[in-house]
């Protein structure tokens, strides 16, 4: 918001310039009187072209002030003789107005329909919420909304149920349970409009969706996820309080009834990786699990990460191989390769345990000892230069890319009842 | 988890152990135009060491990062020491890269950043590259890649076979007044260590120049106050 009064600010000034190419805004802190009295002369010194945003006051308060690029050295080179402190608040102004223009581009309308969102664009969840209803909206015959739980902070726990008939067995997919994950919500997005594109359109998503209901789970940790966006980028937990500890949250992924307690995940509530005071003690996680145990006929069960792009599937809390082994193997490999096919991104695949790290209580894990044989872990871009904070131009690559690889699962399970 | 003789190239073992022969190179050979990043591990073993700890052979490729997607990979080969000591101590590598000398030359734009900043009167000074979105600036481009190289002193000296670590952010740059010719910045970095997914903090000052390259001349760990916040009741 700030930012934006800074662009009226500069409107309104009235500058003639087309630019604001290396202009600078300063912040001083003036020592005492004598420097506020320099500064108010330095304010009148009109062949400047100084625009004070906070105007020289009182020796406590911060002075802003906008320096057109052709007065720079002089302000400087006054500044220094007068050994006022200073530093530079916005660097070059110009570059900091495009970036508010191409964010402001963004958000310029609210979507009236899902043909409106823009897919290549980070939102809140508001945002997101909104293009759920208005996805159910345009496609009523197809998508229904259903809320399996409420989150600790009592937000809605929302699943898109994708079904063409009843009784039918499912496939589960969930984006976003650790938070700061962005690129994976956003993903989910992307995954839900692809959906309704593409049925009735894509023979083989089509066939699937005639034997089998999809279900999403777009914001799995929707409380860490306002985290996120209102105080800490880097939030990676739930935001429950922990009984005793001044430290907040559970890691929703060690919380599962699967090797809970083991190695590879943490006692301490201060840590990433706390596992929380008992199975299932998260909100999030028990209305999945009611959710599963419920609908009794899920068939595959894909759950989405960031970063480090790996396919990964059971057991992470211990080396035993899984049963089924050999056959998630070969599909991992199939459906790395489809994801490779689009824009060669390399990815890395096998057990939790043998391929990223010992993991105890994790979601797969409880899901595969359910009978759900299909089921999977996906990491997704990058590998590390960006992380978590994955530019918002790779949000649909890698939408699309990850899609090719879970049609190959679906594809699978379709072709391999149990 | 112990793992001795060959190891599967893209599992942890050996990617951690790459990860940290990267972290080698980039002290030795990163820049403000330079940075690299693991591409593929090729080859990988490891042996138990007479003086207790483990050695990792890798046979491994990176890309430099500064020159986008279309940059040609670099075919390294590393030996990885991890000692096995009562207080944790840095890793030692053994590193040799191919045509290394070969890649293309960023003198001209070191040098033109270099003049640019090491005026007496630059004060750079921003926050959050990239910010929430991933989004950084051209002008910031450079200097995230020198804290990314300022950074892999730290996670160098830090790593262990339990740890992986990237830099997730550069929390703040402030420039410092020169010394010696060299450009001055003090860095706030955030890490992330992949087995436990923390977040690490810390500050750090460095120093630059074409000729001199990074040095790291500061460290200090720093705590991180969100994670302790308790929600107001």
């Amino acid at each position: 918001m700030k930012r934006i009064l800074f662009l009226t600010a500069l409107f309104v000034a009235g500058f003639a310039k087309k630019t604001f190419e290396r202009d600078q805004v300063l912040r001083i802190t003036a020592k005492n009187e004598a420097q506020i009295f320099l500064l108010k002369e330095l304010s009148e010194q009109e062949h400047l072209g100084l625009d004070f945003w906070r105007e020289p006051v009182h020796e406590s308060l911060p002075v802003d002030v906008y320096v057109p690029f052709h007065s720079l050295q002089a302000v400087r080179v006054f500044l220094r003789y007068n050994q006022i402190q200073y530093n530079v608040m916005i660097m070059d102004v110009q570059d900091l107005l495009d970036d508010e223009e191409r964010e402001m581009v963004k958000y310029r309308t609210i979507p009236r329909s899902t043909d409106d969102f823009v897919y290549t664009a980070y939102h809140d969840l508001n945002s997101i919420y909104s293009f759920m209803d208005m996805l159910v909206a345009e496609n009523s015959n197809l998508v229904s909304k259903i809320v399996i739980g409420q989150s600790y902070e009592n937000r809605p726990l929302n699943v898109l149920k994708f079904s063409t008939g009843a009784n039918r067995p499912g496939i589960w997919f969930d984006t976003g349970i650790h938070s700061r994950e962005w690129v994976t919500q956003a993903s989910g997005i992307w995954f839900a409009k692809k959906i309704v594109t593409d049925y009735g359109r894509d023979p083989v998503l089509t066939d699937i969706l005639n034997n089998y209901d999809i279900f999403l789970e777009i914001v799995t940790n929707p409380d860490g996820f306002a985290y996120t966006h209102s105080r800490d980028r880097m939030w990676r937990k739930t935001r429950k309080p922990n009984s005793g500890s001044s430290c907040v949250g559970v890691d929703p992924n060690r919380n599962w009834d699967a090797g809970f307690g083991g190695g590879g995940s943490s006692s301490n509530p201060c840590t990433e990786t706390y596992r929380g005071p008992s199975a299932h003690s998260e909100p999030e996680v028990k209305a999945i699990v009611d959710f599963v145990k419920s609908h009794g006929k899920l068939k595959a069960f894909v759950s989405i990460h960031s970063y480090s792009q790996m396919l990964l599937y059971p057991y992470g809390y211990t080396s035993t191989p899984a049963k089924d082994k050999a056959e998630l193997h070969e599909l991992a490999k199939k459906a790395i390769a489809s994801l490779q096919s689009l824009y060669n991104t390399r990815y890395t695949y096998g057990s939790i345990i043998t391929t990223i790290y010992q993991a105890s209580g994790g979601t797969i894990d409880w899901t595969y000892n359910q009978g759900i044989k299909y089921s999977y872990t996906f990491e997704l871009r990058d590998t590390g230069r960006y992380g978590f904070l994955l530019p918002a131009n790779q949000i649909v690559p890698t939408a699309e890319e990850t899609w090719l690889a879970l049609m190959a699962i679906m594809e699978h399970t379709r072709n391999n009842p149990y | 988890m112990a793992s001795t003789g060959d190891l599967e190239p893209t599992h942890y073992p050996a990617r951690r152990a790459a990860q940290v022969a990267l972290h080698y190179l980039n002290t030795h050979h990163g820049s403000p135009f330079r940075v690299f990043g693991l591409q593929q591990v090729h080859k990988a073993s490891a042996e138990d060491v007479a003086a207790g700890g483990r050695k990792y052979k890798l046979d491994f490729s990176v890309t430099d990062w500064g020159s986008g997607s279309a940059g040609p990979a670099l075919r390294c080969s590393a030996d990885v020491l991890f000692p096995r000591t009562e207080r944790h101590s840095a890793p030692e590598v053994q590193l040799h890269c191919e045509a290394l000398h070969q890649i293309n030359s960023t003198a001209q734009e070191e040098d033109a950043f270099y003049q640019k900043y090491i005026s007496p009167d630059s004060t750079v000074s921003a926050r959050d590259i990239p910010d929430s979105f991933g989004n950084m600036s051209e002008e910031m481009q450079p200097f995230w890649r020198l804290a990314r190289v300022a950074a892999s002193f730290i996670m160098l000296r830090e790593s262990s076979e339990n740890t992986e670590f990237n830099m997730a952010k550069v929390a703040s740059v402030t420039q410092q007044e020169s010394s010696e010719e060299q450009l001055m910045l003090e860095f706030v970095v955030l890490l992330h260590d992949f087995p436990s997914q923390e977040i690490v903090q810390w500050k750090l000052l460095a120093s630059w120049s074409p000729d001199r390259g990074v040095r790291v001349l500061q460290t200090e760990w720093q705590p991180r106050c969100p994670h302790a916040t308790k929600p107001p009741n």
